[in-house]
């Protein structure tokens, strides 16, 4: 029974992780239809940047310390997002091989980049001692970083959520998930709304950055590509341009390769998810949000 | 008369094919101008590119102002509406919030789309995407009600309705015509009899007959040879 539970909760935990990079590709791929391989590098930028700040801060207590980095993180990553849909993103707009292609090398080049300055090696993040102790439930000793990681992605749902339903900028680029062209045939400067939704990916995948160097204990420049891959499929599972199909997927996805992982064999967890991708392609092409419309 | 939107030697190529090949034309101010032609002569195409949503050459004005190069949410804050062939709601939003969405004044007009959509007040809260195809039609003429628009671009709205329905929309654009000047892109004839004032005939992309609505539509040969309906 605890090893089931904790299977559970930490699979909730790497789900949250899952979430919180994938939604901001969801949103951002089905408002503007930009497959952003650049998405990883704003989890490396967000995370590093949280680490850099936090190795200035020498003289503050740890808590506060890891508080003002992570919140520093997260602005740069959120600047850093907006700044690419700006500068690289928004001259490409009618030309989708060009933007693709831009997002591949921007995501090369921000890990090259990375690697160039902090060298290639992980680097230990320092963060509240309470992180690393663990909590029981019915036997399972949690990790609490994990409960933090489930806090953050509800809260994070919750608030795009009500973004979303509850402001204009939400309301835009809910119908713009639909239909680009009639918003703007209603008068309504959809630019804007792109470059917020990268913005609002980009914090979403800091947050992700922040919270896997804590998950890890490090910050590496290869995280924000290797986890690059389960947002794709998260999202893909999900339906693009779904936060609801997202969040779905994300448990789903971080739960099949917690129990693979462990009752099968270690390795098979990341097999696994790729056979779930595939079952949902031939079954619902669409992906899950069909079903939860 | 003015003429309150000019269209002058206007090019769209869609992929391969040379859609508009160079039309001019005016849209008188006031009352509704017909754009008629039989299927596939670019009569959409031709909204499309004056709202700049089709890439195009050529010169259009607005009120004398050169809206060639203008982006397409421009153009309409000019005051331009649009209301879309296959109506073009947001079927996840609700009529409220496709309602909200289109409001660009200060002081939009519910109380004109209420009165002439009593039943958009009624379903609100409904998703657009559970409406007939009657009660989308609604939400979208209601949307470009809203704001007071210099020209309405209406492309098509009777297609598909119920003949009941189809005497609600032309009663609708009569209304609508005594507050704002129209470009109706219109199949129906009879409708197009009931409010036209104008029209404008395209064929493979040209502009061959322009002049009043009646004299066209008293004259049945001609019908016949520009819009293959009817006998000769």
């Amino acid at each position: 029974m605890s090893t089931v539970v904790l299977l559970t909760i930490t699979g909730l935990g790497l789900g949250a992780m899952y979430f919180l990079i994938a939604s901001g590709l969801s949103l951002i791929y089905g408002l503007m239809g930009v497959l952003n391989f650049a998405h990883g590098a704003f989890l490396t930028v967000g995370a590093y940047g949280a680490w850099y700040v936090e190795s200035k801060l020498g003289g503050v207590a740890v808590l506060p310390r890891f508080l003002i980095a992570a919140l520093a993180g997260l602005v740069i990553g959120g600047v850093f997002a907006a700044l690419v849909e700006l500068v690289l993103i928004r001259p490409l707009y009618k030309r989708h091989i060009e933007q693709v292609l831009v997002t591949v090398g921007l995501g090369l080049s921000a890990s090259a980049l990375v690697v160039a300055i902090w060298g290639n090696d992980a680097r230990p993040v320092a963060a509240p001692t309470w992180l690393g102790n663990t909590t029981t439930v019915a036997g399972a000793h949690i990790p609490n970083d994990r409960w933090v990681e489930i806090l953050t992605a509800v809260v994070v749902l919750i608030g795009l959520n009500t973004f979303l339903r509850r402001t204009r900028y939400g309301l835009i680029i809910r119908a713009g998930v639909e239909n680009r062209a009639m918003v703007t045939a209603l008068g309504i400067d959809v630019r804007q709304a792109f470059t917020l939704v990268f913005a609002i990916g980009g914090i979403a995948a800091a947050i992700a950055g922040v919270l896997s160097s804590v998950y890890f204990g490090t910050v590496d420049p290869a995280r924000g590509t290797s986890l690059l891959i389960f947002a794709f499929i998260v999202v893909v599972i999900g339906g693009l341009g779904s936060l609801r199909g997202t969040a779905i997927a994300a448990v789903v996805v971080a739960l099949v390769q917690q129990y693979a992982n462990y009752y099968a064999s270690s390795g098979l967890g990341d097999l696994s998810v790729v056979l779930l991708l595939g079952i949902v392609l031939l079954l619902r092409p669409g992906g899950l949000s069909r079903s939860f419309a | 008369m003015a003429a309150l939107l000019a269209v002058d030697n206007l090019h769209v190529h869609l992929g391969e094919a040379h859609v508009l090949q160079g039309i001019s034309f005016e849209v008188p101010e006031g009352g509704v101008t017909a754009l008629l032609g039989r299927n596939g002569v670019g009569k959409t195409t031709t909204l499309r590119a004056l709202l700049g949503l089709v890439d195009r050459r050529g010169r259009v004005e607005l009120e004398g102002v050169d809206i060639s190069r203008t982006a397409t949410h421009k153009i309409v804050r000019h005051g331009v509406g649009y209301v879309p062939e296959d109506r073009d709601v947001f079927a996840g939003l609700t009529v409220d919030e496709n309602l909200r969405l289109a409001e660009r004044d200060a002081e939009p007009q519910y109380a004109l789309v209420y009165d002439l959509f009593p039943e958009l007040k009624a379903r609100g809260k409904q998703l657009a995407g559970t409406l007939s195809g009657g009660q989308q039609q609604m939400v979208a003429i209601a949307r470009a009600l809203l704001n007071r628009n210099r020209v309405l671009l209406v492309d098509e709205p009777t297609k598909g309705l119920a003949p009941l329905l189809v005497t609600e929309v032309a009663r609708v654009l009569e209304r609508v015509s005594e507050l704002t000047t129209v470009l109706l892109v219109e199949q129906n004839l009879g409708v197009v009899a009931q409010v036209a004032r104008d029209v404008v005939v395209l064929d493979t992309g040209r502009v061959v007959h322009i002049g009043p609505a009646k004299e066209l539509l008293a004259d049945k040969p001609m019908v016949h040879r520009l819009l293959g309906v009817g006998r000769a």
